[in-house]
């Protein structure tokens, strides 16, 4: 009997990836190039023409996004409209944030971010007490906590960038240019990478550990922020007045989420490794993924954060090179970001041609982080350099 | 990777430059000498290293070119080695990942299908034609390639897809290549071999530029990549900059001269830099008429391969009018005076012909306003880095005290004290000060003198009342005036004991003139017993206000301020303030008060020029490293075999795979086809 055309058709279809996309992926692409057009239109005065590459490249890359992983788009778009509407709120008053209720207490930057700093560490409790007490439910309100701060996190950031430009027109700037802005970054991007992962395998006992190092970076953003009052907005140094900034920034942080995210993936896989000698029946090597999963979205991670890493250092020797005057200055910042990749680099060698797996790699994942956290926070705090932002 | 095989010793050595445990070797060993440089600041003066660490370290430092890591032959050496162990990688791997690429492998054996990770079978109803027909179009769909071949009856399909990522593999490490040798061109290997061979000279001495010998200058084409720097000042002109080289330098000469025409600071509403630009012009020979061109931090002029940029900037001469009021005498009379920034000029005071080194002057001084001054203005440097500059973190508001000039005034003996001092009044606390900073030395923080500013302003009537201190016959006038007041008061009439209590009030006041406060204090503690001590500084306070409360009594008089209500609080306290600074003129022990009137600003703009022709070879490296990444990561070089074999009326088919990477992803895309083909077989059974 042979296959008909059609009999072909209705079993395997015709897998071109466009026709797979539904009407609401249109409208989505349709909406966002919309929103890019608008934002052009109304704003082309105020930018360049790179501004202008990188806002309809953040479209396509946003559209890319949602139609990958469709549980982006009712983020993005509940970003859009909580932010909107804080903006509309304001209107042309920054002091609205003191007297409108809901500015004051739930969209204005200030609050936005605290709802996100509650919910993260809400959530990682309420992780822990899924670890302790495995239960659907529980799970599914934490990720949804995860969700809601990762929201409320770029809430705050969008909202953040309108105020930066209602303090006075020459003020304003996206928020990624200084040591307060870049951790709140630093928290939802992490969140992200982790809410793909767990989406992707239905491991909820990651998370625990993930939001542990979000948590740990929420603590630095308060100490931050009441101790030194970090949080007030602060016009650009010259040095940082450049488009580079929009792209090197963000870039940047996807590795070191990436890479924090994967250290943590390696507490985990030697905790379960452990937990699995002594007692392979035991509760929590039930409910955490198993060794080889761990294992591998370890090396997802952090080969996701060395592109992204590999990008972002590429756009600071670009940056580097119009503003400094070389690609590459050995300076410390700089120097620090080439060990950091030299670190990874070596890692994904051991694992690829070496074979290496498991405990090894985990540990060194864990050594990275360290290595990291050296150079996004150490260099700022103990080695003097060209670098300008996040001094404590 | 490849089995090490009986080979010659050429091989050998590219077994071990391209084997795998040298290269992480290298990675890990460059990281961690890359961590020296950065911990250890690179390229300072050697005084501060042998200040930092002694003699003895900083010799060993030296020889180990520790302080310059990244320009060290034995850093370069490691930099090498990696360069070309990813060389003869790529030379080993390559052309097998090419190969790899485009060959289909057809031969396989059912045998070899077998034993695969992913593997499935069918035995279908359908005839190896149809079979054969439904799995090509159903891989065609999913986008993979295929090569067919038959024997024996048997048919294998051999199918393919993401042979790009063998590619990532290759334009990772030849980008890596690539971006070393680029690298190269820009480093100053060149100038170091030209160095040792002889034929150049660092330039030690601190000398003008022109008096620089040929053996430490270079000409315009002679050096085809550097990194130069030069200060210049307005309406100044260079066709050179200097290469700061270990403790010397070189003169770099360029082929166009730039001029610059003026320098500017804008700031924001709130008193920080906004932004610094430099408007200059290049004259050159080749160039119809000059080029005038703007640049500033992150803006710099492309010119025939040179970029020059706006690095830093500093004083370039600023000339001041200033007034000297002289602090040792009864006469109140400035001296009018000018200075240049970088300039020095004597001046007679009467411990010797004093010499004024003019340092410094800085047109804005922003502070955060809730920092304490006595902490803020120290932050006064010579020239400013505008690349990074820090970011205030904490402080909202931020206050402009104005113009200020610092200077050293060295004694007949050569020792030297630091001055800062403001030009126009600082506001604290609702009242206005002249601020005067002094320290001994550089380590200290600088310590200020208030001076409170008069109804019109200025510094007069404290200079007067500070002059009229140092009037003795006044001041024993006034003494006795009040002396004889207070007798009279008390109905006292004993001469000698007015004699005795002018006395004391003379020497009282001189001892607070000459050392304030203290002054007196040590007095008392010498020649007082200690029950008495309290009693008797009480009363010596008094008697010094009633001094001085007089004697700014008469100055107010002779100002011609109307006294009929008395003092007015406003007038109270500029006397408290007034009082406070005399108080404190002892320690800041200056013959003189320097008070800038006028200035005529001149900056000077700090000037990087480079010429790296690297650059776009580094950047080509560096595409094909992200692109190479890219298809590393997200594309796994997928096989999958079709062997379908005749079996009575219908078909065994077998499906095997493999993939490069990613082994879970791989099977459970494999599972989802396999598991698509068996609902189709399924549905037709
Ligand atoms: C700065 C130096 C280097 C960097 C940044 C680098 C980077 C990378 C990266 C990112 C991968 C992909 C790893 C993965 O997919 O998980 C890789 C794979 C690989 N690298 Fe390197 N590499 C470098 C030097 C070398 C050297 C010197 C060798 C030679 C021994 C080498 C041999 C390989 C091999 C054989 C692979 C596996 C390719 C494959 O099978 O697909 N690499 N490299």
């Amino acid at each position: 009997m042979a296959v008909t055309k059609e009999q072909f058709n209705k079993d395997f279809g015709k897998e071109s990836f466009f026709k797979q996309l539904s009407l609401f992926d249109w409208i989505w692409a349709a909406a966002l190039l919309f929103g890019a057009g608008y934002a052009w239109n109304k704003y082309s005065a105020l930018m360049d023409n790179y501004e202008v590459g990188i806002l309809f490249g953040s479209a396509i890359a946003l559209i890319a996004l949602g139609w990958y992983w469709k549980a982006t788009r009712n983020l993005m778009i509940a970003i859009a409209a909580i932010s909107l509407f804080a903006v509309s709120l304001y209107g042309n008053d920054l002091g609205q944030s003191e007297q409108n209720f809901f500015l004051k207490f739930l969209v204005s930057s200030q609050s936005a971010t605290m709802w996100m700093s509650a919910l993260f560490v809400m959530a990682t409790v309420t992780y822990f007490v899924y670890l302790a007490k495995p239960n659907e439910f529980i799970g599914k309100v934490a990720t949804s906590m995860v969700w809601v701060a990762t929201t409320m996190g770029f809430v705050g950031l969008m909202v953040r960038w309108r105020e930066s430009y209602l303090i006075s027109h020459d003020v304003g700037h996206i928020p990624v240019s200084n040591l307060y802005e870049v951790f709140i970054l630093f928290a939802i991007i992490t969140a992200l990478i982790y809410l793909f992962y767990e989406a992707r395998t239905r491991a909820k006992g990651m998370g625990a550990f993930a939001l542990t190092i979000i948590s740990a970076s929420i603590a630095f953003l308060l100490w931050y922020h009441f101790e030194k009052g970090a949080h007030e907005i602060e016009p650009l140094v010259p040095a940082l007045q450049s488009y580079w900034m929009k792209i090197h920034v963000p870039a940047n942080f996807v590795g070191y989420g990436a890479f924090a995210l994967a250290a943590m993936l390696g507490v985990a896989y030697l905790l379960v490794e452990r937990a699995q000698k002594r007692n392979p029946q035991s509760s929590f090597v039930a409910r955490m993924p198993s060794l080889d999963m761990l294992d591998d979205i370890m090396h997802k991670t952090i080969a996701l954060g060395f592109a992204f890493f590999t990008v972002a250092t590429i756009l600071g020797a670009m940056w580097a090179a119009e503003a400094w005057g070389g690609y590459w200055s050995w300076d410390p910042k700089e120097t620090w970001a080439l060990i950091v990749w030299l670190n990874y680099a070596a890692w994904l060698h051991m694992r690829l041609t070496k074979g290496w797996r498991g405990a090894p790699l985990a540990w060194w994942a864990i050594i990275g982080l360290f290595v990291t956290t050296f150079a996004f926070l150490g260099v700022n705090m103990f080695l003097s350099g060209l670098h300008s932002y996040g001094e404590l | 990777m490849n089995k090490s095989r009986q080979q010659k010793p050429a091989g050998l050595w590219l077994e071990f430059l391209g084997s795998m445990n040298l290269a992480i070797t290298m990675l890990v060993v460059i990281a961690v000498a890359s961590v020296i440089g950065t911990v250890l600041q690179q390229n300072q003066p050697y005084q501060d290293y042998i200040i930092k660490f002694g003699p003895y370290w900083h010799e060993i430092f030296k020889v180990l070119d520790l302080y310059d890591v990244y320009g060290a032959v034995w850093f370069l050496l490691l930099l090498g080695f990696l360069l070309l162990s990813t060389s003869v990688c790529v030379y080993r791997n390559g052309p097998g990942m090419l190969r790899d690429m485009r060959h289909f492998r057809l031969n396989m054996k059912e045998k070899s299908l077998r034993v695969m990770r992913n593997f499935r079978e069918w035995t279908l109803n359908d005839s190896p034609q149809q079979v054969e027909q439904t799995f090509t179009q159903y891989f065609n769909n999913k986008g993979y390639r295929a090569r067919r071949k038959e024997h024996e009856g048997v048919t294998i399909l051999a199918l393919m897809k993401g042979q790009m990522n063998r590619l990532g593999y290759l334009f990772t490490h030849v980008g890596i290549v690539v971006i070393c040798i680029g690298g190269l061109m820009d480093g100053n290997l060149g100038l170091s071999i030209k160095e040792w061979l002889g034929g150049i000279k660092i330039e030690k001495r601190d000398i003008a530029a022109k008096e620089v010998p040929p053996i430490s200058r270079l000409g315009p084409g002679e050096n085809w990549s550097f990194r130069g720097s030069i200060t210049l000042p307005e309406d100044s002109v260079s066709n050179m900059v200097f290469l700061n080289i270990r403790d010397g330098y070189l003169v770099q000469e360029l082929p166009f001269a730039v001029e610059l025409k003026e320098f500017r600071v804008e700031h924001y509403a709130s008193g920080q830099p906004k932004s610094f630009e430099s408007d200059l012009v290049i004259h050159d020979d080749q160039l119809e008429e000059p080029m005038e061109e703007t640049i500033a931090v992150n803006h710099p002029l492309i010119y025939r391969g040179y970029a020059i940029y706006q690095a830093s900037f500093s004083d370039g001469g600023t000339k001041m009018q200033l007034k000297a009021w002289p602090l040792f005498d009864s006469n109140p009379q400035p001296i009018e005076l000018d200075g240049k920034v970088a300039a020095r000029r004597q001046i007679e005071t009467p411990n010797g012909v004093m010499t004024i080194e003019f340092e410094n002057f800085k047109e804005f001084n922003v502070f955060p306003a809730d920092e304490e001054l006595a902490v803020a203005p120290d932050k006064v440097e010579q020239s400013e880095m505008v690349r990074g500059g820090t970011m205030g973190q904490s402080s909202k508001k931020f206050t402009n005290y104005g113009p200020s000039f610092t200077f050293r005034v060295r004694q007949p003996n050569g020792e030297a004290r630091e001055f800062v001092n403001y030009m126009v009044p600082v506001r604290q606390e609702g009242r206005y000060f002249f601020l005067s900073g002094m320290r001994e030395s550089q380590a200290e923080p600088f310590r200020y003198l208030h001076i409170p500013a008069d109804d019109k302003m200025s510094v007069d009537r404290f200079m007067r009342l500070h002059a009229w201190l140092n009037d003795e016959a006044r001041v024993r006038r006034i003494a006795e005036q009040s002396a004889r007041q207070a007798m009279s008061e008390a109905n006292m009439q004993d001469k000698q004991m007015l004699q005795n209590i002018v006395t004391s009030m003379v020497r009282l006041t001189s001892e607070f003139n000459r050392g304030g406060y203290q002054a007196i204090d040590q007095r008392i503690q010498q020649t007082v017993p200690e029950q008495q001590q309290m009693k008797v500084a009480e009363t010596y306070l008094k008697i010094l206000n009633t001094v001085l409360e007089n004697l700014y009594w008469e100055l107010l008089q002779a100002e011609g301020v109307a006294l009929e209500q008395g003092i007015s609080p406003e007038q109270g306290r500029w006397f408290e303030d007034a009082v406070n600074a005399l108080a404190s003129m002892g320690p800041y022990s200056s013959p003189f008060y320097l008070q800038m009137t006028d200035f005529d600003l001149r900056q000077a703009s700090g000037l990087q020029i480079t010429r790296s022709p690297g650059k776009n070879v580094v950047y080509l490296g560096c595409v094909m490293l992200m692109i190479g990444v890219f298809l590393m990561f997200y594309i796994t070089h997928q096989r999958l075999w079709v062997m379908i074999r005749p079996e009575g009326q219908g078909s065994r088919v077998m499906l095997a795979g493999m993939g490069n990477r990613n082994q879970t992803d791989f099977s459970k895309g494999f599972d989802s086809l396999a598991d698509e083909l068996d609902r189709h077989y399924a549905s037709r059974q």
